[in-house]
């Protein structure tokens, strides 16, 4: 089937998430559609798979216009989706995963009484046409993510589909699926059903489709034939020239933080670093796209995800399974970027936070009077547009954060970041980072994650590169270009990255 | 300016409850067939004489105290349901403490010892319900209701096997104790200064730990967003532990008075249900802690004089819980409103 998106516009507050898109997919073919997070391509994809609804524009579906409306008019007009999280039942099994989503009652295939023998038929025999070995008894919570990828493309063909969307389908499943899933879309395509590609990874791109539009900002800002040069589309997805460094030198000599053979493991993402040494001092920016590892990294360092194995030292001192007080103690400060969910406690005051800060180590009561003055302090110095007794809630994000600042433990030896200036306008968050800088210069080591590429390169001092869960050696920013720092988001390492190799 | 407006508008937010409460309770009655006029004197007359003014006082205690170990929940973020079986554990504890000293010790100190059982049965059973909460990841509701039942059916199992009646067992409990160890009441009637006193000096250490001290601060943050109380470096899970203690502790206190207090003997309706009604109340107070002392007092004023109900109209006592019921529903209501806009 053809699918035709004319002038495709969807506003999320203030976020134009999707502005006056147009893509064409023609049938029998894979369109990719790629670029970095928050490009929009996930909002595109939802609206054509009916999850969310659109502003403005138009879908045109084989030459006459289709109304999309909710997953299962998508679904009536022959357009089924797989979500980057499966959306499926864990713990109901294979079988019954499959015949979900049918219309009861309709014919056969569909009765009010479940048709077991006649869905187990027509699964295995799809699975063995694509090469899917699938126990239809097994409880779905036991598969892999590629298995239920599998199985949730076979449930979507036997619903009647001739286009299949897929977004990020190749996040957290191993190598070996990923050339089956390849081979089975290929397969697909080949057998006249159109299909949508959605991915952040040049390779897989350059590999799998005929068609790519690249996206940034919510807008199209290119289309190519593939095989095109990767350089043409690394300059699209990121579009200009990078930042100038302009950070003075605060790194020491001494050492701040070491790791060795640190593996990190969770369902979907294992992070690998054999050794890494940072000094005192610096500055190092995690660039990538959000998602690839680096708020793992953060949060170990934090001490707030123990390691699955390997060893972590903060000055010295080996912080492996360490509790997470004596991380506190031993000067670690966090900075997430959800600030009312990780950072700061709803429905309390500055004061209240200030208070929380001082409790730590004592049980005793609270002296008000004199948190009162420690409160005025902070609150002037770091220039918070509140009063003592302000609801968190009801400071602006720059407020917030400045707070959040405020609030950090002194002597403050290794400090985590998660997007320190989101949300911020531009003077704040120039402030903050003088003020970040100043902590460095008095000897705090920063670690930080942006997904503003020109946040990392002005400020950081080396850059570690994440990509799906492989993290890059590190790299001095005076070295850094645009494109290789796209490439390597995009998942091509020159050398074989942090990991011990595999 | 804004504030004032906020003011107006929450005051007259809380007078419409009232007015929408009283309307729906009036009907009810209607419905029930008697008038509000007759329902209100009949209560009045149920509360007005000193024997049954004593009990209100009576039941007002243990009330107390359960509100008062609720606010401690309530402050983080939990629903202690499991008030009911730490209540009764209590007071099992209690009872085994005295049916080993009232003759081999002084009787105060027999009642001293009571009492310390009391608490520590409840804090265990609260503290119970805290580790299946933490650790199990059961969620306190359902951990609460089952130890509610293992509790209840503990009770059950002592009144008619190894602690009952020489010659019958029976529902009407375990053999009264001896007049010496029980608590001294003021004149004839059921009402206990030491109940009142012990209540009285709950509601006032809950108030200052609430509000004046280091733990009750780390209890509303942990209350309010686990996770950022933990990254801020709170001891979050063992602040969860201490509140199921602590709520499980006072209700142990209020155990310990039935026992001692009330009815003198372990019986199998032993909590009589205070447990919920604190519950009622901890909902009702909301963050006003000091409310607490007015709301129970007319809570156990509703319940005594209810009694009079089936007595001189013929109405079943239950609708004081149903004016009860609906205060709060409506109470809970109105926030929820306010909380929308």
């Amino acid at each position: 089937m053809k699918i035709e998106l004319r002038n495709i516009t969807k506003r999320f507050g203030n976020v134009l998430a999707n502005d006056d898109v147009s893509v064409t997919v023609e049938a029998g073919t894979i369109h990719g559609i790629l670029g970095e997070n928050g490009a929009g391509k996930s909002t595109l994809v939802k609206i054509i798979s009916g999850f969310i609804g659109r502003d403005r524009g138009t879908i045109i579906l084989d030459e006459k216009p289709g109304e999309i409306k909710t997953p299962a008019a998508a679904i009536r007009a022959g357009i089924g989706m797989l979500h980057q999280d499966p959306l499926d039942f864990p713990t109901l099994s294979v079988l019954d995963n499959f015949m979900i989503g049918r219309e009861g009652g309709k014919d056969k295939t569909s009765s009010i009484v479940l048709p077991k023998k006649l869905a187990t038929k027509e699964l295995k025999y799809l699975a063995s046409d694509f090469n899917f070995s699938l126990d239809v008894n097994e409880i779905l919570g036991n598969l892999t993510v590629g298995e239920r990828q599998q199985l949730e493309i076979l449930r979507l063909l036997s619903l009647g589909v001739n286009t299949l969307i897929f977004d990020e389908p190749t996040t957290g499943i191993s190598a070996s699926q990923k050339d089956a899933l390849f081979a089975a879309m290929r397969k697909l395509a080949d057998s006249g059903k159109s299909l949508i590609f959605v991915s952040h990874k040049l390779e897989d791109v350059a590999v799998l489709c005929d068609r790519v539009t690249v996206m940034r900002q919510g807008k199209v800002v290119g289309e190519a034939e593939i095989p095109c040069p990767e350089n043409r589309l690394v300059e699209m997805m990121f579009g200009r020239e990078l930042a100038s460094p302009n950070k003075p030198k605060t790194a020491t000599a001494e050492v701040a933080l070491q790791l060795h053979n640190i593996i990190l493991k969770t369902d979907r993402l294992t992070i690998e670093i054999e050794k890494l040494t940072i000094q005192s001092g610096e500055v190092i920016g995690l660039a990538g796209l959000e998602g690839s590892g680096q708020r793992l990294l953060l949060l170990m360092c934090a001490g707030l995800l123990p390691a699955t194995s390997g060893n972590l030292i903060i000055n010295g001192q080996d912080m492996t399974n360490q509790t997470y007080q004596n991380y506190l103690k031993a000067g670690v400060g966090f900075l997430p970027a959800d600030r009312l969910k990780e950072g700061l406690v709803n429905g309390l005051t500055i004061q209240d936070h200030v208070a929380l800060r001082q409790s730590i180590g004592r049980r005793s009561f609270v002296n008000w009077k004199e948190t009162l003055t420690v409160t005025k302090d902070k609150i002037s110095l770091f220039n918070i547009r509140g009063k003592a007794d302000s609801k968190v809630e009801r400071l602006s994000g720059g407020n917030q954060q400045r707070t959040q600042l405020a609030l950090l433990p002194i002597p403050l030896n290794l400090l985590l970041m998660e997007h320190p200036t989101r949300g911020l306008d531009i003077e704040s968050a120039i402030w903050v980072w003088q003020q970040l800088i100043a902590r460095c210069q008095t000897g705090t080591t920063i670690l930080f994650t942006s997904s503003d590429l020109d946040e990392i390169v002005q400020y950081s001092d080396r850059i570690l590169v994440f990509s799906g869960g492989n993290v890059s050696a590190p790299i001095d920013t005076k070295e850094l270009t645009v494109n290789k720092l796209g490439q390597m988001i995009g998942g091509k390492f020159e050398d074989g990255g942090l990991g011990t190799g595999d | 300016m804004e504030n004032n407006q906020l003011k107006i508008k929450d005051y007259s937010l809380r007078f419409g409850t009232l007015i929408l409460t009283f309307l729906f309770i009036t009907l009810i009655i209607f419905l029930a067939g008697a008038s509000p006029k007759e329902v209100f004197v009949a209560l009045w007359q149920g509360i007005s004489s000193a024997d049954q003014f004593a009990r209100v006082l009576s039941t007002l205690a243990p009330l107390l105290l359960c509100a008062c170990g609720l606010v401690f929940t309530f402050m983080a973020g939990l629903y202690n349901l499991g008030i009911e079986g730490q209540i009764i554990m209590g007071a099992i504890a209690t009872t085994f403490a005295l049916r080993i000293f009232q003759d081999i010790i002084p009787s105060y100190l027999a009642i001293l010892l009571g009492i310390i059982f009391g608490i520590a049965g409840g804090a265990l059973w609260g503290l119970f319900a805290g580790v299946l909460n933490v650790y199990g990841k059961v969620n306190e509701i359902f951990a609460g209701l089952g130890l509610n039942f293992v509790a209840q059916g503990l009770t059950l199992y002592l009144v008619f096997g190894p602690w009952k009646r020489p010659g019958v067992a029976s529902m009407s409990g375990t053999e009264q104790f001896k007049e010496t160890v029980w608590l001294p009441t003021i004149g004839n009637t059921e009402a206990s200064p030491i109940a009142l006193i012990l209540a009285v000096l709950g509601l006032v250490v809950t108030a200052i730990v609430i509000r004046g001290t280091y733990f009750g601060l780390q209890l509303r943050a942990v209350g309010q967003n686990l996770r950022a109380s933990y990254v801020l470096g709170i001891p979050a899970y063992s602040r969860i532990l201490g509140a199921f203690a602590i709520c499980g502790a006072l209700g142990g206190i209020a155990g310990s008075l039935q026992v001692l207090a009330v009815f003198h003997r372990l019986i199998p309706n032993i909590s009589s249900n205070l447990g919920f009604l604190a519950l009622l109340i901890g909902m009702l107070v909301g963050n006003g802690i000091l409310w607490i002392l007015p709301v129970a007092f007319f809570f156990s004023a509703l319940n005594v004089g209810s009694l009079q109900l089936p007595l001189s109209l013929q109405l079943e006592s239950s609708l004081a819980g149903v004016i009860q019921g609906s205060l709060v529903l409506f109470v809970l209501l109105a926030r929820a409103f306010n909380n929308i806009k």
